[in-house]
């Protein structure tokens, strides 16, 4: 049977605020355990939440951002339960009348582009940190995180693939550290991913019975952890098993999910209204306001990519994945550089490079001025681009510029036709049988030729120039 | 709708609630007077009004993105029955 997957996210981002989102208490991260609370955190009887401004606004940027409905009157709810590390026995959260309602994002994957909708955008607190590291035989709890803004962004179940996921992920992440709402750390949890999975037979309309994977950190766990859900879910419905609607961890060490809780012993949240907390009333003023202050968005700078710079769909997404990529191309392309040459290098040859090195942009060791040179000496001829290459590599390990380099190492491309000629001279006289062999016809005999000239200038000739002179001297 | 004594057990769980056995039908039958009153205003047509999340007619007020609390651990954890390390310990939670 051929099975059809259902994926649907939600994310938890937290807001970058200073102060948590009813207290005056720090977000600062890795602060001594305690140290950041206040009486509302730890939920001292007769205390009242106070709402923070900045996390309502992020909030709504975000909103606009997807092209979402702000809901003009916005309520906080209580959703209970009981566990340690939420001292008040309830998490103030929202229900019926979130901040955020709909919306979409859309996705690159491979060349295919692809419209993600949203269900909700939500205003939330964080709860407390467990360690269930021996205490005696007891639980410590540090409530520096209770009260952290978060919110909380739920996709519909659209995605196909782990791979989509993962792009939906990816183009999230993106975006809120884009608009500036949230810093995008997943080690430290500011980002952090639950997938709701599910199977069916293709072409069925019902939805299978979905498992929810909780608390992934990283990308690379999401998409293993989808893909081992899956493979587990289609193993057993072959099996002529069930699937139990639950909720799932991964293990990273192992690659699989494990059962956390059947639906049996799901919680009910018993949401109702927060009392302490009056319903917020969002002014068109208030939203106007918001939009002016909007940046160019992803997916408006991608569409400028490709009409300004004549780059590519493809390239351009990959170019606006982030602010930081999108800045350093821009800075490139004001040096004088040609859009399509720049994008090509940073998609290339440049992203290949801090991916082996498992760094990020802002580890790189050259900045887009020095990289733009580089880029000028292959548009004017002075590098071929193997030379350039090799110009690159050194540049990633000193602080020369390229034009240093090229002068020290004498990488200089040949373009004068006199030299060129004469290799081209030497290696027919050379390779007789290759002659031949391109004369009756075989173009592939020509390369050869080429190949022995390039290697006669030690890589320094105008390949470009090589073929042409090559093709004039057997024509 | 009348709940049973099987409801009233779980609900006492859910909100963390100790009812002895005997307790059971008493409670139950204070609870569904309460839901008596509520199938009473079901009652009422609503369609067309709002539901009210607050009995107060005033929006939230919003306070600026300041830190103006102080660290207060030590004041804090000296309510606790247990701490160490600049904890809270509580009885150990396995999920």
């Amino acid at each position: 049977m051929k099975w059809e997957v259902v994926i649907g996210l939600e994310v938890h981002a937290q807001l970058s605020t200073h102060s948590k989102i009813f207290s005056g208490a720090s977000t600062a991260f890795g602060a001594e355990p305690n140290t950041q609370t206040a009486a509302v955190d730890i939920a001292l009887p007769g205390v009242l939440p106070v709402m923070n401004r900045v996390a309502l606004q992020k909030a709504i940027r975000f909103g606009l951002a997807i092209g979402a409905k702000i809901n003009q009157t916005s309520v906080f709810a209580r959703k209970n339960y009981f566990y340690p590390d939420l001292p008040k026995g309830y998490q103030i959260s929202q229900l019926d009348l979130p901040i955020v309602e709909g919306g979409e994002i859309t996705i690159t994957v491979g060349e295919a582009e692809k419209t993600v909708r949203l269900t909700r955008a939500h205003l939330e607190e964080d709860a407390g940190k467990s360690l269930h590291e021996d205490f005696h035989g007891m639980t410590g709890i540090d409530l520096n995180r209770a009260g952290t803004p978060l919110l909380e962004i739920v996709s519909e179940p659209d995605m196909r693939s782990a791979a989509e996921a993962v792009a939906y992920a990816r183009a999230l992440h993106g975006l809120v550290t884009w608009l500036g709402i949230c810093d995008g750390n997943m080690q430290e949890g500011s980002f952090r991913v639950d997938a709701n999975v599910s199977v069916r037979p293709q072409g069925q309309e019902a939805f299978g019975t979905r498992r929810e994977i909780k608390n992934l950190n990283s990308f690379r766990f999401l998409e293993q952890a989808i893909n081992y859900e899956i493979q587990w879910q289609i193993e057993t419905l072959e099996d002529g098993g069930r699937v139990q609607q639950a909720t799932v961890l991964f293990d990273p060490d192992s690659g699989e999910t494990r059962l956390m809780r059947t639906k049996e012993d799901a919680h009910d949240y018993r949401y109702f209204p927060d009392p302490d907390l009056l319903p917020m009333k969002i002014s068109d003023q208030e939203v106007a306001a918001i939009q002016a202050e909007l940046p160019e968005l992803p997916s408006q700078m991608k569409a400028r990519f490709v009409e300004q710079y004549a780059v590519s769909s493809y390239d351009a997404a990959l170019l606006t994945a982030n602010l930081e990529i999108a800045r350093f191309f821009e800075a490139i392309v004001a040096e004088q550089v040609e859009g399509k040459l720049a994008a090509n290098w940073l998609n290339g040859e440049f992203a290949a490079r801090l991916n082996r090195e498992e760094k990020t942009l802002a580890d790189s060791p050259i900045n887009p001025v020095r990289f733009a040179l580089l880029l000028r000496r292959i548009s004017d001829n002075t590098l071929s681009s193997k030379l350039a290459k090799q110009v690159f590599d050194a540049m990633w390990s000193s602080e020369l510029s390229a034009d240093d380099i090229i002068e020290r190492d004498g990488l200089k491309q040949v373009s004068d036709v006199g030299a060129i000629e004469k290799l081209v001279e030497e290696a027919i006289a050379a390779n007789p049988k290759a002659v031949e062999e391109f004369r009756a016809g075989k173009e592939k005999a020509l390369n050869a030729l080429a190949g022995q000239v390039m290697k006669a200038s030690k890589g320094k000739a105008n390949p470009a120039q090589v073929q042409e002179i090559l093709r004039q001297k057997l024509a | 709708m009348s709940l049973s004594a099987a409801d009233i057990t779980r609900l006492a769980r859910l909100a963390r609630i100790g009812i002895e056995a005997g307790e059971v039908d008493a409670v139950a039958n204070k609870l569904n007077n309460v839901f008596g009153l509520i199938e009473k205003m079901r009652a009422v047509d609503t369609t067309g009004v709002a539901p009210m999340s607050h009995p107060q007619p005033l929006g939230l007020r919003l306070r600026d993105d300041v830190v103006s609390v102080e660290n207060q651990r030590e004041a804090f954890l000296a309510c606790a029955p247990q701490t160490e390390a600049g904890l809270y310990l509580v009885p150990r939670v396995i999920e």
